[in-house]
Order: structure tokens, then C-alpha cells, then sequence
């Protein structure tokens, strides 16, 4: 049991755009970080510890937790900074969620941010690999997801159609949300005819670079209340950076989303994930993902995740919505992407989403994908935990 | 507070360049010190927090080099970017919290691979300082001209803090920089930035720490000898430097009241037994010690000269002969703690402060002491 329960109380996020010359960083964090405080009704003196995080090398700057006070607001207050690759945002969430559950402090500040328009984002990515064994044979993100895929389709026969369904839905939902950066719809033959990247990932299959920062205030169970009146609670966390070398991985299958659920489901007690969830923002950053990994999180069999999203089970409407903030296909600043997930699971729960709305939702998912294929996962709900 | 403590340490030797060793080699040798240290397993370990930095590392993602290595494959893990004490804070959280029961915390560093003036350099705002040439060590040095402006300190004093830390160091086998040097050495080196002397600055060394942190249920089960943490707390100042007062440390004044509030300590100076600090360069010895509250302002000085911070001094200071005499960045704050284990344990050996009993280890993020970390460590729950 934890020391505190922990309730996300306010979120913020900034314009997304592909290129924001109009701000710097500390003006793109300061951006979200007022629209946090707005929405929870608090000033910055009522924060009692600031989490930032992002990617060094995309902007160049070293040690971004000192060099970003002026903007978090962090100037005579804990600052600390987490940085795990793709799943930052999302470590960062993590982070905020301990560090209000061990009664250190009441009121936590988390940020996520990224000027990806200020970076050679491929160039940077190859770096995190084995400068011997694996860097020269890796080409940034893309190459590890295209590996992914084509495992998958050789072993389940999933077609570039099917992942072309799961683009189409994402870029659908992003029409009802002003923060997506790509708010236009797709059609599946648009996907197939767009520029092949890395077979078989289209360029309409995989996510944008952009400038963007979200800011999310978690508060303990003896201010949550006083904060919101529908607070979103932690229920739980977990993650899993399973490997180090790409040569390690299970290429084909999400291992680290397989474990992290798993244990998040026996924590919380959660049997038909498929039936007990009702929305999921997951960190999906091409199409096949949408397919291969909802198998690894429980809901759909081995192999059925085409099926599944061809019913329409996954739109909004259906029975579980994927993403309908329209995901990371359609609005992806790198360091701030776990977050936004994040973020939008709580509005979901809070039930301010908005034209992006789901009705009922009592738990939701949210995920943060990155590294060497590895997982974080949240998982939400509007009751206070009983545990 | 809740209880919890330090039931595990490892560090490897420091050394200018570990040419044989990956990032990842050092991690393991570090990790599997303290597992045995702590007559623990890896399975005993319920989740890993890695502390690394991409620019030092030359590597986007760096803690992907060490989660292999850090045992965490199947387990919760997570990064922190920045001094290993900000590692160990997220560490003792996550035990906290409730969810887990043991936090292995590592911090790595390789500055042999590294160039530290462009590194640091990165630190500065990109339009404003960057382009000046700005690095750690010409901001220092500033920072030192500007303390020994406010407080008389002197060129000798400075070199005092060297002449102890590398002479302690003689009896720290870890240590990288054990030397017999006078107070004219230290004048006489090379000037590296006015007023730092090349003997003023810590070496470039490549090293890793590793700690394991246990609730108060998992502290005592393993027969390990614990060390238990009594105030932590970090703080974070202004970033332009001259948004700062930077010959003062606001920030680590407010980060060590509240850890001594914490501990329930009144009088720091009477109550801390050893001091394991974040001295990158001499000055920064006194200037930590008086933000902390362990010497009046402005007279760390002339306590140093009197011996009260030496081996057999009031209040030794850096006994284990501190960064001066090895500094892999990152690490070098949770070395602090590892070596306050190792005092509060009475296990340093040849450079043991007799009887002591609690200790403070402190490290530091960013720029002339923008944000600082302290802990405070007791030999008994």
C-alpha cells in the first residue's frame, strides 16, 4: 500500500506544431506549465517539487533540469530530471506518482517537453546503441520498427492494409482534439500510396517530429479532493527496459508491454483487461504497433489484433477506444510524448476530453514506448483506490 | 520520516582511464560489490534506478547502456539524469512509496571518453553564454573570485582543502590522486583559470558507485551492516549566473536546513561527526560547508587552517580524500554517500574518523552549485 494515493489534479499542454520558432524552450515549458496551473487552480507556489525531462541531444542542452528553472518555475524548489529515451514522458509520470506516494511531497510539477525542430532526431536516436556491435548497423528509430513489423507479418500474416487501418483510425480521432499537431483524415489507400520509409512502414504509418510540452500536476489523497472535484487516480505503475542490445530482442512480440501489463493487472486485480478497461492511450508510434502490441497487452489473442481492429472495436464508439487523442501517429514531441498519454488518460477520467470524449470511463491505460522496445505503463481510474 | 537505509555499497577504483571497461563493465563490478556488501542477490533487489547523462556519455539514452548490466532486465528501472544523489532521492522514493522493498541505485561515468570544457559548455543558455566560452571551469572560477572577494578567503586557504584531500586520499586504495603535496605545490601548479590552480581542480576519472536502499522491514534481513537515513532533501537555485548571489548557495542552504530539520539536528557543526562534500575544486570545499551550516560564513577558512577538518580534526571533512583526488562526475555524489556508509560502519580502515556516528554526504547539479542534494546518514535507526 502506499505511503499516499496519488491523484493527477491539473494537466497542460502547449500548441503542438511541427516547428515553433515562435518560443524557446523555457517559453514552450513555461506554456504548459501555466496552462497546468490553470487548470488545477494553482499558482506555482503552491508546487512542491518539479520532474522535467527530455532528450539531451535533440536540443543540445546539458543538464535541462538547472537550465529550464526560469520556464518550470523550479527556481528555490526540488528539481530533478528522468530521462529514459521515447518513454521519458512517461518515466516522468512514474516519477511524479512516487515521489507524491512517499509523503516527501504533496504537490508535484511533472513536464515533459521537446523541440524536436531543433534536432537531427535520427542521428541522435542511432547514439543510444552499442557504439560497436549495433550502432553501425542501425539507423534510428524507424529500423527497429520496421524489424518489429516484418517479424510480425512473417509470423502472423498481417498485412500493410491492416496497419493501414490502424493509421486511418489514429488520424480520424486526431480531428477532435485541438492539440494534435496533424488534424487531417486519411484514407487507407492515401497510407499505401504515401513514400515507403522502411518496408514496410509507410511515411502515413508513422509518427511526426514535433515541437511541444505538457505538464501534468499529480497531489496526494489529502489535497486531491480539495484540488478537483473528479481527481484521476494512480492506481498503478510499471515498466520494463528489458534489453540493451537489439540483437536481445523478441522481434515480433512487445515483451516489455506483455510484462509490465501482466503486473499491473495482478496488482489491481484486473482479469478481462479487453472488458475492464475502457479507453487506452497507448504510445504507439507507427501503425503495426496498434496491431501487435493490444496482443501482448491481453486484450485481443496472439494473431487477432487485425481482426480486432478491423471490427472497429478500437474507434471511438467502440467498445474499447484506442487513442483518441489520435496518438503519437498524429502529434509526437519526443520527450513529452509519454506524458501527453498520460494526460489524456487523466482527461478521460476527469471526463474533460472534450469532442474526444469517452463515456463512463472508470479505468484507462496509459503507455510509453522507447528504448531498446521497452514499456512504462499507468493505469487510471476514477475511484480511489481501495488498496 | 519514515525508516529506510543504505544496506549496500560499491564503488570501483577510480582512474584516469579504465581502457579495459565499458560503461557497462564498471556498473557490474559496481553492483556486484555492493550486492555481496549487502550478502544480498540480485534477486533480492525489487527495482534499479541508473543515474547517467547523455553528453558525458556521449550516448542518447545513456541508461540503456547499463540496464544489462544493472541486473534490471525483469524488474521496475528507471534514470535519472544528473548526480548520483538525485539517483539515490528517486531511489528512496520509489521505497517509500510502498512499492518496492529494495532500490538498487548506480551512477557511472567515463570522463576519459569525454571532453568536459565542450560538455560543460553545453550547460550554458545556448544564446546568450555558450558562444562566450563559457565552461565549468571558467564559471568556478568566477564563482571563486567572487566567494574570496565576500569572505577574505585566501589563495593558501584554497590550497589548504588540496594538500588535505589528496593526503587523505593516501589511505583510500579506491582513490585516484593520493599525493604528499605542500601549500606551494598547489601555488605553483599550473594556472589553470585565475584563481583556480591546476592542484584546485579535481581530476578527469572514470568510476562507478552502486547503492542499495532498504525499508525499515528489508533493512535487517539480509545480515548486512545497515546505515540509516535520517533527512534528504534537494533545492534548486536560479540558472544565470547572474540571476544568482554565486558567491553564497542559497539553494544548499535551504536543501540542509530542511535535511538537519528532518534529522531533528539543531547545532550541524556540534552534531555531524564527518562530512563527505562536493568538492570539485577547492573553494567549493568551504563554500558547501558554510551554505550547509557546518562553519560560520565566511570562516571555513580559517577553521580549515586551525585542523578542524582534517582526519583527526572537530569535524573531518572529505576523509576519504574527496573529489579532489577522483571525480567521475555523476558518481561522485553518490560515492559521498557510499564513503559515509563505510565511516558510520567502521570500515574506512586507514582513513576511519573515530566514532563516528553520523554523517552528511552531499552532491551537486549544474553550474557553480546551481542545485544540490543532502543526505544525512546515522549508525543508528
Amino acid at each position: 500500500m502506499p505511503k499516499k494515493r496519488v491523484a493527477i489534479v491539473g494537466t497542460g499542454q502547449t500548441y503542438h506544431k511541427s516547428h515553433r520558432p515562435d518560443v524557446n524552450g523555457q517559453e514552450l515549458i513555461n506554456e504548459a506549465v501555466r496552462r497546468a496551473l490553470a487548470d488545477a487552480d494553482l499558482t506555482i507556489r503552491d508546487i512542491d517539487a518539479v520532474v522535467i525531462g527530455n532528450m539531451d541531444h535533440f536540443e543540445g542542452i546539458n543538464y535541462v533540469d538547472c537550465w529550464s528553472v526560469d520556464g518550470s518555475g523550479g527556481i528555490m524548489k526540488p528539481v530533478i530530471k528522468l530521462t529514459t529515451g521515447g518513454t521519458t514522458g512517461s518515466t516522468l509520470a512514474i516519477g511524479g506518482y512516487h515521489l507524491v506516494a512517499s509523503g516527501f511531497f504533496e504537490k508535484v510539477l511533472v513536464i515533459g517537453w521537446e523541440k524536436n525542430s531543433e534536432s537531427d532526431t535520427t542521428g541522435a536516436i542511432t547514439t543510444a546503441f552499442d557504439p560497436v556491435w549495433d550502432r553501425l548497423v542501425f539507423a534510428g528509430a524507424i529500423s527497429g520498427l520496421a524489424a518489429e513489423a516484418q517479424a510480425y507479418m512473417a509470423k502472423y500474416g498481417a498485412t500493410e492494409r491492416d496497419a493501414a487501418r490502424v493509421s486511418v483510425r489514429d488520424r480520424k480521432h486526431a480531428c477532435n482534439n485541438p492539440h494534435a499537431q496533424l488534424r487531417r483524415e486519411v484514407t487507407i489507400e492515401e497510407v499505401l500510396a504515401s513514400p515507403m520509409l522502411a518496408d514496410p512502414i509507410h511515411l502515413l504509418d508513422v509518427c511526426p517530429r514535433t515541437d511541444g510540452a505538457c505538464a501534468v500536476i499529480m497531489a496526494s489523497e489529502d489535497c486531491a479532493g480539495k484540488i478537483c472535484s473528479i481527481p484521476d487516480w494512480i492506481w498503478a505503475t510499471a515498466n520494463r527496459h528489458k534489453y540493451t542490445y537489439l540483437g536481445d530482442v523478441n522481434w515480433g512480440e512487445l515483451d516489455s508491454i506483455a510484462e509490465a501489463s501482466k503486473e499491473i493487472y495482478a496488482k489491481t486485480g484486473i482479469r478481462e483487461p479487453g472488458k475492464e478497461i475502457d479507453v487506452i492511450e497507448i504510445y504507439q508510434p507507427y501503425s503495426f504497433a496498434g496491431i501487435i502490441w493490444i496482443e501482448d497487452l491481453g486484450i485481443v489473442e496472439r494473431g487477432k489484433g487485425a481482426e480486432y481492429i478491423w471490427s472497429g472495436a478500437t474507434d471511438m464508439g467502440g467498445e474499447l477506444p484506442i487513442n483518441p487523442s489520435g496518438g503519437v501517429i498524429a502529434c509526437n514531441p519526443i520527450g513529452a510524448t509519454g506524458l501527453i498519454r498520460c494526460a489524456e488518460a487523466a482527461l478521460q477520467v476527469m471526463g474533460k476530453a472534450e469532442a474526444r470524449q469517452v463515456p463512463d470511463v472508470n479505468f484507462a491505460i496509459s503507455t510509453g514506448f522507447g528504448g531498446c522496445m521497452w514499456t512504462d505503463m499507468l493505469l487510471h481510474g476514477k475511484r480511489k483506490p481501495d488498496f | 520520516m519514515d525508516s529506510a537505509a543504505i544496506i549496500g555499497v560499491g564503488i570501483t577504483k577510480i582512474e584516469a582511464n579504465k581502457v579495459r571497461e565499458t560503461f557497462a563493465d564498471m556498473v557490474w563490478e559496481a553492483v556486484n560489490k555492493a550486492l555481496s556488501d549487502a550478502k544480498m542477490t540480485i534477486d533480492d533487489i525489487d527495482n534499479v534506478i541508473t543515474t547517467s547523462n547523455d553528453f558525458w556519455d556521449g550516448r542518447t539514452i545513456s541508461c540503456m547502456a547499463v540496464s544489462d548490466a544493472s541486473g534490471a532486465r525483469h524488474k521496475n528501472v528507471s534514470c535519472v539524469e544528473g548526480d548520483g544523489t538525485f539517483g539515490a532521492f528517486y531511489g528512496l522514493s520509489r521505497v517509500f512509496s510502498g512499492s518496492y522493498g529494495t532500490t538498487l541505485v548506480t551512477a557511472h561515468s567515463k570522463g576519459s571518453e569525454s571532453v568536459s570544457s565542450l560538455i560543460t559548455n553545453a550547460a550554458f543558455d545556448p544564446i546568450y553564454d555558450r558562444v562566450l566560452g563559457m565552461d565549468m571551469i571558467s564559471a568556478s572560477a568566477l564563482q571563486a573570485r567572487a566567494y574570496m572577494h565576500r569572505t577574505g578567503a585566501t589563495p593558501e586557504q584554497l590550497a589548504m582543502v588540496s594538500v588535505k584531500n589528496h593526503g587523505n586520499a593516501k589511505y583510500n586504495p579506491l582513490s585516484q590522486l593520493p599525493m604528499d603535496i605542500t601549500v606551494e605545490d598547489v601555488l605553483a601548479s599550473e594556472m589553470i583559470s585565475d584563481p583556480l590552480h591546476k592542484l584546485d581542480c579535481s581530476p578527469v576519472s572514470d568510476g562507478c558507485c552502486a547503492v542499495i536502499i532498504a525499508n525499515e522491514k528489508r533493512a535487517s534481513q539480509y545480515g548486512g551492516a545497515p546505515v540509516w537515513i535520517k533527512g534528504v532533501s534537494f533545492c534548486s537555485d536560479s540558472y544565470f549566473l547572474g540571476d544568482r548571489e554565486i558567491s553564497k548557495t542559497a539553494s544548499l542552504t535551504k536543501a540542509a536546513k530542511k535535511a538537519f530539520s528532518m534529522a531533528g539536528i539543531l547545532d550541524p557543526a556540534a552534531e555531524i561527526d564527518v562530512a563527505e562534500v562536493y568538492d570539485a575544486f577547492t573553494y567549493q570545499e568551504l563554500m558547501w560547508l558554510e551554505a550547509m551550516g557546518l562553519s560560520q560564513d565566511g570562516k571555513a577558512g580559517m577553521n580549515l587552517e586551525k585542523g578542524v577538518y582534517g582526519l583527526k580534526g572537530k569535524l573531518p571533512v572529505n576523509p576519504s580524500g574527496g573529489l579532489l583526488s577522483g571525480h567521475p562526475v555523476i558518481a561522485g555524489g553518490l560515492i559521498r554517500i557510499a564513503e559515509i556508509v563505510k565511516q558510520l560502519r567502521g570500515e574506512a580502515a586507514g582513513y576511519q574518523v573515530e566514532g563516528a556516528k553520523r554523517g552528511i554526504a552531499h552532491g551537486v547539479n549544474g553550474l557553480c552549485g546551481q542545485s544540490h542534494c543532502v543526505w544525512i546518514l546515522d549508525r543508528e535507526k
